[in-house]
């Protein structure tokens, strides 16, 4: 081998070795664990996101030592991730019927699932409409000429969509109504139809009526629904720390997980 | 000071991911992408389409299958278990290996037709000249395809910033630990957070900006 070629091949060299070092810095700098805290992880529906949020720092805080690590998205992606065997030791679903899945498979602690709290359906309709006077205040006013858009979850993905299908069934509007139906991908699609002026009327859970720009919208009905959008909880079969899960599933289901819930809008049934 | 901590987190764990993720991409990119345009074998467009495919799926999709092969029962998650690897799953890692995954076909996709256009007749000089394959690989036909390849890290970093549907299924969405600017806006936004949701897109926007800007400054030298 020749000096020039030598030469060449240093550059690359330290240039790739520069690279490792940088990845393995970068790789080995993030895990720095001094202390062994008992570490849970909860998986919780999107729509949990802050009532869990606050529920997990005061259970931390209850019980010293302890680590909640919380993973939210929407209730099926969470179950699809249960299924796939990821570390979860509980699950908090916005709707039965991924837990039943999860149930059917064995996947959960019969005894340890509960339901937890409930959710209502609301009809919302943009602000300026109010102020003009014409505005959707039932299911029936649906079917007026002032309404050219409605927004709804849709059924085949969001569970919000499902209900506010059945409800409309009900009434025998949905037929009706069929050209003016805008679907959205999940609840705070249809929140932001509303807030944007988009569509005449769309339909959430008051938990996120609660928590959008209000000054952009206003609930005008409470849509009666036949079953109850109840969210159960449960201890996963794979969990590693059973016994602290079940202490964060009595803490949920206790009253001060009950207040944190109520205070974001859960668990209310009137308008 | 808190809100200085809810952009940071996100930013610098978002960072680690894509440039940890781009050095892979780089390094397996670059063999895959000249084994595909200098040699013919079996089952090359297999390959090929292997490599390409999660371009065209869905990342959810792709996430998916990454949680069947890497979760606990799965195919590469069991072995991981054995070796003492307990759950690669739900940890920043699982992020790097999804954003991995999905930008990759970025990087095989240019840099393939970068080295494929590289002129013959200069590989055949080098060859005659008595250069192994290797040695006019690295020193001939890489150098000249180095536009391509540059292309494709910038493409497959910016794929990896970016990233959404399978970290969420890989990685999950865990604040502190696994929540990328991506989730994280996600998150701001699904708790009706909208001022933490636009000052993280700003700062997304901002890295795509300079991403681009850099391109542009190695494109014209």
């Amino acid at each position: 081998m020749d000096e020039t070629k030598i030469k060449k091949l240093i550059l690359p060299i330290i240039a790739a070795v520069i690279c490792l070092g940088i990845v393995v810095f970068l790789a080995a700098s993030p895990e720095t664990e001094e202390e062994q805290p008992t570490i849970i992880t909860v998986s919780a529906a999107a729509s949990l996101t802050e009532a869990f949020t606050d529920i997990a720092e005061e259970f931390e805080a209850a019980k010293p030592g302890t680590d909640v690590e919380l993973n939210f998205a929407g209730s099926g992606t969470l179950r699809m991730q249960i299924e796939g065997g990821a570390p979860i030791d509980v699950f908090a679903s916005a709707s039965e019927s991924h837990m039943d899945i999860l149930s059917e498979k064995g996947l959960i602690e019969e005894r340890s699932r509960k339901d937890f709290t409930s959710n209502t359906l609301v009809m919302v309709v943009p602000e300026d409409s109010i102020e003009s006077g014409t505005y959707p205040a039932s299911l029936e006013d649906l079917t007026e000429g002032s309404v050219e858009k409605i927004a709804i979850g849709n059924p085949e993905t969001a569970p919000v969509g499902k209900y506010t299908e059945q409800a409309l069934e009900e009434t025998g509007l949905r037929d009706e109504i069929e050209g003016k139906v805008i679907l959205a991908e999940n609840v705070k699609q249809v929140l932001t139809y509303v807030e944007t002026g988009e569509v005449e009327a769309g339909f959430v859970y008051r938990t996120d009526a609660e928590s959008g720009q209000k000054d952009l919208y206003k609930i005008t009905y409470t849509v009666p629904v036949n079953a109850s959008i109840s969210y159960p909880i449960a201890v996963l079969s794979e969990s590693g720390n059973k016994e602290t899960a079940q202490e964060f599933v009595d803490f949920v289901t206790g009253q001060q997980g009950q207040e944190i819930l109520e205070g974001y809008g859960f668990g209310i049934t009137k308008i | 000071m808190e809100t200085l901590q809810t952009v940071m987190t996100p930013l610098l764990l978002t960072l680690r991911i894509a440039l940890v993720t781009t050095f892979f991409v780089a390094v397996l990119g670059v063999c895959i992408s000249y084994l595909l345009a200098k040699r013919d074998f079996a089952g090359k467009w297999l390959a090929d389409a292997f490599v390409t495919l999660p371009m065209v799926l869905p990342p959810t999709v792709t996430g998916y299958l990454l949680v069947i092969l890497l979760g606990k029962n799965g195919a590469i998650g069991s072995k991981l278990l054995l070796l003492g690897w307990n759950g690669i799953l739900f940890t920043w890692q699982a992020a790097a290996i999804a954003a991995f995954v999905v930008s990759l076909p970025l990087m095989v996709k240019t840099a393939t037709s970068a080295i494929g256009a590289v002129d013959r007749s200069v590989e055949e000089a080098s060859s005659i000249l008595g250069r192994s394959e290797l040695e006019t690989a690295l020193f001939i036909t890489l150098p000249l395809a180095k536009k391509g390849i540059l292309a494709g890290c910038v493409l497959s970093f910016a794929r990896a910033v970016g990233e959404f549907g399978a970290t969420l299924m890989v990685a999950g969405n865990i604040p502190g630990k696994t929540s990328t600017m991506s989730l994280s806006i996600y998150n701001a936004y699904q708790t009706g957070n909208s001022e933490l949701a636009n000052l993280l897109v700003l700062v997304l926007v901002a890295i795509s900006l300079i991403t681009i800007a850099a391109t542009n400054k190695l494109g014209e030298r």
